[in-house]
């Protein structure tokens, strides 16, 4: 690590701190960029995620057992009325 | 029997596509942006030149926009895979899994952790600091590419693994095996070294602007030098991995190939043929597959298998056998892939009853017929062919661009070394739209890879029409829509937001 300055831990950790501190501050373009990734992180998760996009197998099975023979079922349903042994 | 809704299984396919599609416009550019900005700060740090320090914020600020745009946007593929693709995701969770996991380490630690240095270290850190956390950047970016690709790659060629018929999932017994795949190895190489090919052409769009509209004339041509040294090189190694990609393609997926090229009737010293393809043309019958076409005698025999006297299997010999060449037919391979899966449900059903001699007996059979489980869901032989002219025009596309680059950038850089780079009027329109080719030509690049392995979502082993959910078309019809709203509203910020930048120049300073 070679942040100016840097001579104990607890310094460097202040020191951390400042430079995140008065990145964010010092932001213009920045700001504008933030904004659209909260916006856009708030669409996917809070939006999309919630309502539109739930995982189907979490949603209806409890456990991996149930999930795991739900897809079973799934994959060999064909197979199984037509079972020639 | 289930009843699988085909226009559901379109519209989830069309869904992952769109959002796949959009997240590859960002992502190249991160890839190759990353490394280029990691460039020209070298030059800075070497020469201490502070023009070179002014180029490198004015990259970097683009850079930080794409990234910003950019950023999770493959998430919401995830979205779809726990939605959309449910039996996919089940099967495959305990092989993606751990790829998947590492890269969100790497993006997190090498790529969150060196990005807050590289935009707000500036007069902060040391020269020789900020530089390296860059370079860590571009280097963070491309590894956590790494995992994804070899989760694309075991798609296309499983391997390093086994199916666990208790738990329906396809379990991992070799990392290894899984990340020094052939097919993810020679996927990674071709696609990152794309994307530093397709971030050197947007620097030459960009810099061509400035020199036609006559601004920032020094930095244009700096910019251009070290875009067209990195774009030669990365052009270069593209049509090397390209090849390299193309014979994995041989050997692990001759339908594949078989479709990008056009090839029904498989010959010995195959030549390449390309043209315009007959759409008559079916699986099985004698008409030309080709309208019109140009013909290289030998070279698809030497491009797939490395000798110009051998066996390239087409279409035909694929679907429906051959005997003489050892090809065993798709009607063969659906008959064990039922017979596989038929000893799964009776596994089940014994596993059940608690009847273990039965199960047993009923897995030593799977396992006899496993590797063809997924011909068993086929209805009919010709269903293993996918839609030729997609692949095939998309693969022609990406080969003739390709094959521009490398010169493009050839000529620019001998103009630009030479001095007279301004005085090429001609030159500049074609720089100024060769960012739109390497999008083109990246685009058409995936979908050579995920329309060519069609029907499968694993090869062999999974079709797409077995992996999705269960699900009422309508749901994926609303979500495709607000996709392509939200998507296109992230491309023109992205769009505006740049190209205000870009009018601004360089006296922008760095990305605060």
């Amino acid at each position: 690590m070679t942040f100016k300055n840097y001579t104990t831990p607890i310094k460097s950790i202040h020191t951390i701190y400042t430079f995140y501190r008065d990145g964010f501050r010092g932001m213009v373009l920045g700001k504008k960029l933030w904004t659209i990734i909260l916006i856009k992180l708030f669409v996917m998760f809070v939006v999309l995620k919630l309502f539109f996009f739930p995982n189907y197998l979490n949603k209806n099975f409890q456990t991996d057992e149930e999930k795991g023979n739900f897809v079973l079922e799934q994959i060999t349903a064909n197979a199984s009325k037509s079972q020639s042994k | 029997m289930v009843d699988i809704d085909l226009s559901m299984v379109n519209w989830a396919r069309a869904q992952f596509a769109l959002t796949a599609m959009y997240h590859w416009i960002f992502v190249p550019l991160t890839l190759g942006l990353s490394f280029l900005c990691a460039f020209f700060e070298s030059i800075y740090v070497r020469t201490g030149d502070k023009q070179w320090r002014a180029i490198t914020k004015f990259w970097m600020t683009l850079f930080g926009i794409n990234f910003a745009i950019g950023v999770a946007t493959g998430i919401i593929l995830e979205f779809e895979f726990g939605t959309n693709w449910s039996n996919y995701s089940w099967i495959v969770g305990d092989i993606f899994g751990a790829p998947l996991a590492i890269e969100g380490i790497f993006a997190f630690f090498l790529e969150a952790t060196f990005f807050a240095v590289m935009f707000f270290g500036w007069h902060r850190v040391s020269k020789g600091f900020h530089l390296f956390s860059t370079w860590m950047v571009a280097i963070g970016s491309n590894l956590s590419a790494v995992w994804i690709l070899v989760a694309n790659g075991w798609m296309q060629n499983p391997v390093g693994m086994i199916f666990n018929p208790e738990t329906a999932r396809f379990e991992m017994n070799s990392f290894s095996e899984v990340v020094f795949n052939p097919v993810a190895v020679s996927k990674f190489v071709h696609t990152s070294s794309s994307g530093f090919l397709f971030a050197s052409l947007f620097v030459l769009t960009i810099s061509c602007w400035y020199l036609i509209k006559g601004r920032h004339i020094q930095m244009a041509k700096k910019s251009i030098v070290v875009a067209s040294v990195f774009g030669l090189l990365s052009s270069s190694f593209v049509a090397f991995t390209g090849d390299e990609s193309a014979y994995e393609v041989a050997q692990k997926q001759p339908m594949k190939l078989a479709a990008i090229e056009g090839l029904y009737k498989g010959q010995t010293k195959a030549p390449i043929e390309a043209g315009i393809l007959n759409h008559d043309k079916k699986p099985g019958d004698d008409q030309d597959p080709f309208i019109v076409k140009v013909k290289i005698p030998f070279l698809l025999s030497l491009l797939a298998n490395r000798s110009l006297n051998s066996f390239v299997p087409g279409i035909d010999d694929l679907v429906y056998g051959n005997k003489e060449q050892n090809i065993e037919g798709v009607a063969s391979k659906i008959n064990k892939g039922k017979a596989a899966i038929n000893d799964l449900a009776l596994f089940k059903q014994a596993r059940k009853e608690k009847n273990s001699q039965k199960a047993d007996l009923a897995l030593a059979d799977f396992r006899k017929n496993q590797e063809y489980m997924g011909y068993g869901y086929l209805n009919t032989p010709e269903e293993a062919v996918p839609p030729v002219a997609i692949p095939y025009y998309a693969f022609h596309i990406m080969v003739t661009l390709g094959s521009f680059f490398p010169v493009l950038f050839a000529v620019f850089l001998f103009y630009a070394v030479k001095g007279s780079l301004t005085q090429q009027k001609w030159l500049l329109p074609i720089g100024l739209i060769s960012g739109l080719l390497g999008l083109i030509a990246q685009q058409s690049g995936w979908v050579v890879a995920e329309v060519g392995r069609q029907p499968w979502a694993i090869n062999g082993l999974l079709p797409v029409k077995m992996a999705t959910t269960n699900l009422s078309a309508v749901n994926v019809q609303i979500t495709f829509f607000m996709f392509l709203g939200l998507f296109t509203i992230l491309l023109a910020a992205e769009i505006t937001i740049m190209l205000k930048q870009i009018s601004i120049g360089p006296e922008g300073g760095s990305l605060k």
